[in-house]
């Protein structure tokens, strides 16, 4: 048996240290907004946060993240800036990688406290859209800037 | 995602149901309640308006990213002067009589969701706007005209009166429908050309879209129990396993069954995670297949040397051999376009449940039809007992049209009697993708002493898309499918998919190439491999008659006012003819498909040290008739254009010993954000009939890039990617 802490809440799964947590949180816990791709760490769509980190769940076993606080794209709150701007520029095309880039564009949003939406975009070269949105995750992106300094005056 | 709308419900129909059947002859718009034998009524689109003033649209082409759920939607409520507040959209399930009226099939494919839909969906939500009226006339005992329908009210201003389209619908049910109504002017468009939020957006930002891979018992109920299955595959074109473990992947933990099927070795089990273990201790040995000798030189040599035999002709006028002989300036060139790969983010998936008396498929798919057809012959059910269930899809491209991801999903649920999703990893789905089909050109041209194009003859060798999958398709040893852009296809619905310039000695002539590889349409089909040969050449033929490139064009194609329109808003945005940055270079190319004009202008440098070339600026203009949706239409190019740049400059199938050889995404490199340039996209306002748009942003986009290539090196490239050691190769040549 595993303890997962996922977006708040606990969870035990019965299954080996070394099963990657991107199948966990799919076929166990249910929660498929977090997407396969490679399986390799190369595209970006099964990232999570780890203790508010941008993680590849695909290359981390749930071994490694016990005792962690994981948060997915359902944990993240439908108010969060990023999910707000996402709507707002309409950034998906067919949406399967979003997910993930939506992720990591948050995390990094939060670790700096003012970036400016250039040092948020030269860090986004390790997520792949095939729809080719990247256009719009910049739009996005500096959206979801503008939104947390607002949040953050308020 | 798991629309359950079945003919029991429309049994139970209250309020108004108006459809459309839309065949290949015409189309009726129908009232629900006239038709007594709810059994057939099965049309391509509907809408339902309910008392409770609630509008919901069914719509049966697939949504993949490209808006198709919003815009369709968009039609009807606009004619039916709806408040877009009381619509739900909904995506209906597989039936006969959604097949497109263009297609002959319900898939999702060829740009054709509003060529095949446009007229229709108008109409029906006029008739709709009509009924209602009427009914709100009857009501008040006072003429129709005197009536206004406004956001989903019907109103009578004289006596202040009004009333709500869910208060009308049960009486404007009983009312006939109309099969002409008055459609509305463009003036008075509410929803039509103006840019409405595409309404699979926010769930699919919420991470709550579930697509194909997603489908699993937590949210579809019916699947409880079910199993993941992973199947290993042959590595080689024809390779036959000769021996496998099969104890020990039964070994792995949580591993139920595994078995042998026609697509390779299945290894189910009740995770993802245990079917992928369980397929590493299969530790397969497979055969070496049809073809090991074959890598990317043999492919290429055998393509080129298919250019020098005589092939099959395609089509002529004039007489092209005399003209070349008799031109004052001859050009020839040999230009090459290698497999690229759909690498769609979702990888191919399918779940089935057989059951007894029905099947049931939940698949990421752009072809109903296809699905229903193959499931139905496995399980030996009549088709009206299979049941699609079509998800969300993580990129379609085209891909997902060939549906040989259903049948072993259908094998396997069939022997276990259990719900199953096969999953097919980025491996698999790499190396068992049906590439673009590579092609190799040989095109020669003749210039009077005016510098006038008299005469073009043209080779091409190509591997056929259709031979393995439809031979009947193949005319007189001509498989048209390879050639869309170059010629149509005779009698295709793909109008006017072919060369634009006005040549009078043309001669087209076709070979198909004696390889295993597989190939199916990508974005565009052909029309990408098939413009780079026909735009890289204009502009060889511009320069050897000492012209501009874009001169030379318009020159050329005469009296044609769509292309002619597109090149020329396309040259006047991006500045052609002025200045341009020291060190970069520019260039031009048009093309025209699926009832659409497209043209481009890239800028790019190179350098020179490493070869590495950025793209910095790419100017777009389309003209497709009336324009539905602006935004999604931009996206369309815009997402269109970037994936041609990632094929112009990086993307090759590697193959090795019979089979291929890329695997994932390491070694298929797909261009990132950093690689991405500027890009305009302009839409040429045009009354025309109404064209596709989901592929017009690939085919100028690769020769647009080789002829700025040629304008900042001088040095011509004729075959793409445009990596940095080709870059680095063609240049040393020089
Ligand atoms: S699926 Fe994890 S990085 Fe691609
Ligand atoms: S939106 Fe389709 S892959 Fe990114």
């Amino acid at each position: 048996m595993i303890s997962l802490n996922v977006n708040g809440k606990k969870y035990k799964v019965d299954v080996p240290d070394d099963v990657m947590l991107l199948w966990v949180l799919r076929d166990h816990l249910k929660l498929t907004g977090t997407k396969y791709s490679c399986g390799i760490g190369e595209c970006g769509s099964c990232t999570v946060h780890i203790n508010g980190k941008a993680e590849r769940s695909c290359t981390i076993s749930v071994g490694q993240v016990k005792g962690k606080k994981i948060t997915t794209i359902e944990g993240l709150p439908d108010s969060h800036p990023v999910k707000k701007a996402w709507v707002q520029e309409q950034v998906p095309q067919c949406g399967y990688c979003q997910p993930g880039v939506i992720m990591q564009v948050a995390a990094l949003i939060s670790q700096k406290p003012a970036p400016t939406a250039d040092q948020i975009i030269s860090k986004m070269d390790d997520v792949i859209c095939r729809c080719g949105t990247y256009l719009r995750i910049k739009k996005g992106i500096q959206t979801a800037v503008q939104l947390t300094r607002r949040e953050v005056k308020k | 995602m798991n629309t359950t709308i079945s003919r029991r419900s429309f049994l139970k129909i209250t309020g108004l149901t108006i459809a459309v059947s839309v065949t290949p002859f015409g189309h009726t718009i129908l009232n629900a309640s006239e038709k007594k034998d709810l059994k057939t009524f099965n049309p391509n689109v509907w809408l339902h308006i309910t008392s409770d003033n609630k509008i919901t649209i069914y719509i049966g082409n697939s949504e993949m990213g490209q808006g198709v759920l919003t815009a369709q939607s968009m039609i009807i409520a606009d004619e039916l002067e709806a408040d877009w507040k009381q619509i739900k959209i909904k995506q209906a399930p597989a039936a006969d009589a959604l097949k497109s009226p263009i297609l002959g099939a319900q898939i999702t494919v060829g740009s054709a969701s509003m060529r095949g839909f446009y007229e229709p969906l108008r109409k029906a939500g006029a008739a709709g706007r009509t009924m209602l009226i009427k009914a709100a006339a009857e009501t008040w005992n006072v003429p129709e005209s005197e009536c206004i329908a406004e956001l989903g009210t019907v109103k009578h201003e004289k006596s202040k009166r009004s009333l709500t389209y869910g208060q009308l619908c049960e009486k404007a049910a009983k009312l006939q429908v109309p099969q002409d109504p008055l459609l509305k002017k463009e003036s008075e468009f509410r929803y039509m050309g103006k840019p409405m939020p595409r309404v699979d957006v926010p769930e699919k930002v919420r991470g709550k879209a579930v697509y194909g891979l997603d489908v699993n018992d937590g949210n579809v109920k019916e699947l409880k129990g079910m199993l993941y299955a992973i199947i290993a595959r042959p590595p080689a074109y024809g390779a036959k396993p000769q021996s496998f473990d099969q104890k020990a992947a039964e070994q792995v933990k949580d591993v139920v069954k595994v078995m042998q099927i026609p697509m390779g070795i299945a290894v189910c089990a009740t995770s993802t995670d245990a079917a992928l273990k369980g397929k590493d201790a299969l530790k397969v040995q497979w055969d070496k297949g049809t073809h090991p000798d074959m890598d990317n030189a043999y492919i290429e040599k055998l393509m080129m040397a298919d250019l020098d035999k005589q092939g099959a002709k395609v089509h002529e006028v004039g007489d092209a051999r005399k003209a070349l002989s008799e031109a004052a300036k001859k050009v020839e060139a040999t230009y090459f376009v290698p497999c690229v790969a759909h690498a769609t983010m979702e990888p191919m998936n399918t779940t089935a449940y057989v059951q007894e008396d029905r099947c049931d498929i939940w698949s990421p798919n752009q072809n109903q039809t296809a699905c229903k057809g193959m499931a139905a012959g496995i399980t030996k059910l009549p088709p009206e007992k299979v049941h699609i269930h079509t998800t969300f899809i993580g990129c379609g491209l085209g891909r997902r049209a060939f549906t040989d991801f259903v049948p072993e999903a259908v094998i396997i649920s069939k022997t276990l009697g259990k719900p199953v999703k096969v999953m097919w990893t980025r491996e698999d789905d790499i190396r068992h993708d049906r590439f673009r089909a590579p092609m190799a050109h040989r095109v020669q041209g003749g210039l009077d002493a005016q510098g006038e194009l008299i005469g073009w003859s043209h080779k091409t060798s190509a591997v056929s898309i259709m031979k393995p999958v439809n031979p009947k398709a193949i005319k007189d040893g001509v498989d048209y499918y390879c050639l869309w852009g170059l010629w149509d296809v005779p009698d295709s619905p793909h109008w006017n998919t072919r060369i634009q310039y006005e040549v009078p000695n043309l001669y087209i002539e076709f070979l198909m190439a004696d390889l295993p590889i597989l190939c199916w349409p990508w974005r565009a089909v052909q029309n990408g491999p098939n413009a780079f040969a026909i735009e890289c050449f204009m502009d060889e033929l511009a320069h050897a008659a000492g012209k501009d490139p874009l001169e030379f064009r318009l020159q050329n194609l005469k009296n044609n006012k769509r292309a002619t329109r597109v090149l020329q808003t396309v040259a006047e945005k991006a500045g052609w003819g002025k200045p341009i940055p020291k060190g970069q270079g520019r260039g031009i190319a048009q093309h025209a498909c699926f009832g659409t004009w497209a043209a481009q202008v890239v800028d790019l440098s190179v350098d020179k040290n490493t070869g590495k070339i950025k793209v910095h600026r790419v100017v777009a203009a389309v003209d497709c008739g009336p324009v539905i949706n602006p935004g999604p239409l931009v996206e369309q190019i815009e997402g269109g254009v970037i994936l041609a740049i990632s094929t112009a400059l990086k993307e090759e199938v590697k193959f090795a010993n019979g089979g291929v050889a890329s695997v994932n995404f390491d070694d298929y490199p797909i261009l990132r954000m950093s690689e991405v340039p500027e890009i305009e996209v302009h839409i040429v306002k045009s009354t025309d009939k109404i064209g596709g748009i989901g592929e017009l942003g690939v085919p100028p986009l690769a020769p647009a890039v080789a002829n700025a290539f040629f304008n900042a090196t001088g040095v011509r490239i004729r075959r793409i990617p445009l990596t940095p050691k080709t870059v680095m190769d063609a240049m040393k040549k020089t």
